[in-house]
């Protein structure tokens, strides 16, 4: 976060802090509540990522300050998610060939 | 001779220098996991079908649901003492620092029963692949809890004596630690769901 704040930009910050807070305890219970279901493997894989990746967001975005953080910060992140991405992709591209070879 | 940029923003990043150094090791810590999610779906693929999903069902789900509520807790406590430093507000600080490392604390304390609790019926790394990747994933988590510790405890008490010298540098300093406290709380938001509930 860039600095140069009065007291009530942070006082509006700590209300946001507290609604995030709330949702993130609302979206933790939730996961586990989804857990429950009768879902088939790649669903339920598919629900759990996508609520944490929401966690993450909430967290990164608010808790981290991403959301108003210099452009500098946001490509270094983005260099290291396409980086990360590659590294999940390999053994997803090896299943995929071990599948197709039988 | 002063370390430029402690405090400033340089003109070219618009940053001060540590908050740029901080997130640039973050970056390093996403690739370190990065790594280690990376053998979890090795390791998911490579065992029989439904084979870890059934090898997790030794876990203790309310204990880590537990735990992850205390992280996210932790998290929000990290955030308000950086905002009562900023609201010049000393006193709040040490109160929620001192909340931040209590929280960090149970999360340890929760995590000993866990692995107790799995030694005690003879589970161990070696039992299999998930509990192989289980113990490495929360084995290294945890560390970075203890060292994420050192440093809040450092900042809770000697180090807060820089508040009377410069308070935008502690300021800062509150807020970088804050950086790499909230990353520990993110990488435990995929680890929970990962590791006990899928």
């Amino acid at each position: 976060m860039s600095s140069g704040h009065d007291s009530s930009d942070i006082k509006n910050h700590i209300k946001v802090y507290l609604y995030v807070f709330g949702a993130l305890a609302i979206l933790t219970v939730l996961t586990v509540a989804a857990s429950y279901l009768k879902l088939s493997d790649g669903e339920a894989i598919l629900l759990a990522l996508t609520i944490a990746s929401v966690k993450g967001s909430l967290v990164a975005g608010y808790f981290m300050h991403l959301i108003s953080e210099r452009a500098l910060i946001t490509w270094i992140l983005m260099l290291t998610a396409g980086f990360f991405f590659v590294l999940m992709l390999i053994p997803m591209l090896s299943y995929i060939d071990q599948a197709r070879l039988g | 001779m002063n370390i430029p940029y402690t405090v400033e923003e340089r003109p070219d990043t618009g940053l001060y220098n540590a908050k740029l150094g901080v997130w640039l090791f973050l970056a390093s810590e996403v690739m370190l996991f990065g790594g280690l999610f990376s053998a979890y779906i090795f390791l998911r693929f490579g065992a029989p079908v439904g084979a870890f999903h059934e090898w997790g069902q030794e876990l203790n789900v309310p204990l880590a649901t537990l735990n992850t509520m205390i992280l996210i807790t932790s998290s929000v406590t990290m955030v308000m003492s950086w905002a009562s430093l900023k609201l010049n507000d000393f006193k709040k600080y040490k109160l929620y620092m001192g909340v931040t490392l209590l929280c960090a604390l149970g999360f340890l304390f929760i995590k000993y029963l866990e692995y107790t609790a799995k030694f005690d019926h003879h589970i161990y790394p070696s039992t299999n692949t998930f509990y192989a990747i289980y113990f490495t994933l929360t084995g290294l988590h945890g560390l970075h809890i203890i060292g994420g510790m050192v440093v809040l405890f450092y900042l809770w008490l000697p180090g807060s004596k820089m508040w009377e010298s410069d308070p935008e540098q502690f300021t800062n300093r509150i807020e970088i630690v804050g950086l790499y406290w909230h990353f520990v709380d993110l990488v435990w938001i995929f680890l929970f769901p990962i590791l006990y509930l899928l």
